[in-house]
């Protein structure tokens, strides 16, 4: 057996976590970074944000740039080691983590061990707050009615999808409301979006009229991928609809201008 | 086969336009993902069905030499002869050394997935042979010179009235001489015509769902009882299969065809469920007077052997397909291929090893809804992930993606670099969505502003402002 040297610092106390950002959150929208760390320190967590980190390397891996997929593994792996949970906004980054990164490193041992380490002790942020801390309730206040978007990585390789809605359940001032096909795609997909951008704009506008069909004012998601894919399509159309982060919406975060829209709003 | 995969972008960006195609495919969504949904919903073990139905499939392809030969031994031992086919020309020569044998002129085929991806039927119209299709769906193609969109319904794009409009063209020389638009009449019609066609030909060419080991039969399902009347009424019958359609035993075959029905049209089990075993024996009251199975590689041998080998765990039920919403976008003659969606992404690239059907592995968004309705569980997005990582290192994957993706990665292990990089970016973004929160029209994002805004950044990024946070507490 490799020793593992990612194994968590410390043990007892307030959990030490590592806030993965990703690039989306990091770039467009950073205070859905600000919310997650709003939330995991409510959820009684010491947050630290590693600066060695960038992107989860999804965009080359899903392109079969495997080499650099792995150059960008080691590097998030590296700078993850020794914290107790590694948590990002994203199901679909961290999915990469849970599931592709022991894949990627398949037949080298180290490294393997490496990823499988960091792989167990990361989670995305709605399913961490909901099955590891027991959070099962928030303090802040959103009036509208919502509609919530279930991304594909998240949903079908992390299995999330009743955390985000117990936590929402318990926002006040705020209703939730079933989409029509809430589990198919948006039409974001990485690159898909900008390879074949008139089948994916197809398909976010099957998104927006479901998302029309149920007058929410308001749409939530927790990928920011697929949330400015779905706003930038609403927005196009020149449609009122609101769009959030869940976590900006659950830290009591979620500020005047959804997605897309402007500051001033 | 029929690829021609390289135009898949530009047939791709034109199908959402198309009114006629978006409203057959949308049937599928509602018709079939329902009934899918609720034949899954009333089966309690249907999870562990699946289970069971991949482990056949494992088992089998791990063994697959010891049950191809036992099959074989099977078919002898009962009259019928096996033929090896290494790849679709050969098999293509298999069938037609027989017709020409025989004395063939006319020949009914069933439904058969492998005899598209052969060519059969433009190799058997070569020879001067008659060649009709029993099933409804592939009957209707076959008259409008078209492939079929749908590995389970072939007709999918087709609308009632275009149908109407073939059948009134064809149908004149069998005496109608109306034009009919009702369902019942149309199909009314094509069993009229089939019936002769049934009693007349020397030869009917079926497929295989499956192969069983331990009794040498062929198992095939049918919805319209085309099938019997094809394997049953012609002189020969001539079945041609994948090597993969094996299973050693009927009990492994039922198994697989609860979840085949199931999972195809959301029906506990097709009408008609189809066994063959050899030909006529004395006493008989029909069959055929001479059977023979075309066992065909086609590039099988090959996945077999390596990463792919899920792949050929694939009963061909189609759910991949009702379930893609790619595939429900395009329509299946955008990939022009047999094999169309999620499963000919993988197989066609496979199978036909050809340039031309390159660009179908990249053509899905890896939401993974294929796999999580896949009655064998096939990984689908991983194997098409394989793909594209196959191609980049085969350094099929040029331009504009290869050298974005590589500066990307590039900035991605500098994280020094990247964060002065973005921020850069990330205020010039900032500036051009000005007081709107959004960008109309962005160069060199065409394909993204074509049509959506790009929703502005909120203006510095996330790691800039931790910093500056982090430096006064
Ligand atoms: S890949 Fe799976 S879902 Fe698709 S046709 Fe084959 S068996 Fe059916």
């Amino acid at each position: 057996m490799t020793k593992i040297d990612d194994a968590p610092s410390t043990t007892g106390g307030r959990p030490r976590v590592g806030l993965f950002v990703t690039c989306l959150v990091d770039l467009f929208r950073p205070g859905v970074g600000f919310a997650a760390v709003k939330l995991l320190e409510d959820a009684g967590c010491s947050v630290e944000v590693p600066e060695a980190q960038v992107c989860c390397g999804q965009p080359a891996y899903n392109s079969g740039d495997q080499g650099a997929a792995r150059r960008i593994a080691k590097q998030v792996i590296e700078a993850f080691q020794g914290f107790d949970y590694v948590v990002g906004p994203s199901g679909s980054c961290m999915a990469t983590v849970r599931k592709e990164y022991p894949a990627m490193f398949d037949g080298d041992v180290t490294w393997h061990a490496r990823a499988v380490a960091l792989a167990e002790r990361s989670y995305e942020l709605m399913s961490f707050l909901t099955d590891v801390m027991g959070m099962s309730a928030v303090t802040a206040s959103f009036h509208g009615t919502a509609t919530y978007h279930d991304s594909c990585s998240g949903l079908r390789t992390l299995g999330i999808k009743a955390q985000p809605r117990t936590l929402l359940a318990t926002v006040e001032g705020l209703t939730l409301t079933e989409l029509q096909d809430a589990e198919t795609c948006c039409g974001f997909g990485g690159t898909f979006c900008v390879k074949y951008p008139e089948v994916s704009v197809r398909m976010v506008s099957d998104k927006v009229a479901n998302i029309e069909m149920t007058a929410a004012d308001t749409v939530l998601g927790g990928d920011l991928g697929c949330l400015m894919n779905i706003a930038g399509r609403l927005k196009r159309l020149g449609k009122p609809v609101r769009v959030y982060h869940a976590a900006e919406v659950l830290a009591g975060m979620a500020g005047p201008a959804g997605i897309g829209d402007p500051e001033k709003g | 086969m029929l690829v021609n995969g390289k135009d898949f972008s530009s047939r791709a960006s034109k199908a959402p336009a198309d009114a006629g195609l978006q409203q057959q495919v949308s049937n599928l969504k509602t018709g079939f993902v329902a009934a899918r949904a609720r034949a899954v919903a009333a089966l309690p073990e249907y999870e562990a069905m699946r289970d069971a139905g991949a482990a056949i499939k494992d088992h089998t392809l791990a063994n697959l030499d010891f049950y191809l030969e036992r099959f074989e031994r099977a078919v002898v031992d009962r009259g019928g002869h096996v033929h090896w086919a290494a790849d679709a020309e050969e098999a293509c020569r298999i069938v037609r050394e027989i017709c020409t044998r025989t004395g063939a002129r006319t020949v009914t085929k069933g439904k058969s997935m492998v005899s598209e991806e052969i060519g059969l039927n433009e190799a058997l119209e070569a020879d001067g042979l008659d060649v009709v299709e029993t099933d409804a769906g592939e009957y209707i193609v076959q008259l409008a010179k078209e492939a079929p969109s749908h590995i389970v319904m072939p007709t999918v794009h087709k609308t009632t009235n275009e149908i109407s409009d073939l059948f009134f063209e064809h149908h004149r020389r069998h005496g109608f001489s109306e034009r009919v638009t009702d369902a019942a009449e149309l199909i009314a019609q094509v069993r009229s015509v089939m019936r002769e066609k049934y009693f007349s030909a020397d030869i009917g060419i079926t497929g295989a769902n499956f192969l069983v080991a331990e009794t040498g039969s062929n198992i095939i399902v049918t919805n319209e009882g085309n099938g019997d009347l094809t394997c049953t009424l012609a002189r020969v019958h001539i079945v041609t299969a994948g090597i993969e359609k094996v299973v050693p035993t009927l009990n492994d075959a039922s198994v697989l065809l609860r979840l085949l029905a199931r999972s195809a049209l959301g029906i506990e089990t097709t009408s008609y469920t189809t066994l063959s075993t050899g030909p006529r024996r004395p006493g008989d009251a029909d069959g055929p007077e001479e059977y023979h199975v075309v066992l065909v590689d086609n590039g099988r041998t090959k996945m077999l052997s390596g990463a792919f080998r899920p792949m050929l765990r694939c009963i061909r039920c189609g759910a991949c397909m009702n379930h893609c919403p790619v595939y429900l976008a395009v329509g299946g003659h955008t990939y022009a291929s047999v094999y169309p969606g999620p499963m000919g992404a993988v197989l066609t690239p496979m199978i036909a090893r050809h340039e031309a059907a390159n660009e179908l592995p990249h053509a899905c968004t890896l939401n993974g809804r294929c796999q999580q309705v896949c009655p064998v569980k096939i990984p689908l997005p991983d194997l098409l992930r394989r793909l594209r990582h196959e191609q980049w290192e085969d350094g099929f994957i040029k331009g504009r993606s290869r050298w974005g993706l590589g500066v990307w990665s590039w900035l991605a292990t500098r994280p020094a670099l990247y964060r002065v990089a973005t921020r850069l970016g990330v205020q010039v973004l900032r500036w051009l969505g000005r007081s709107r929160g959004r960008i109309g029209h962005l160069p060199l994002a065409g394909e993204w502003t074509a049509g959506r805004d790009l929703p502005a950044p909120q203006g510095t990024t996330f790691h800039a402002a931790w910093a500056k946070r982090k430096r006064q507490p």
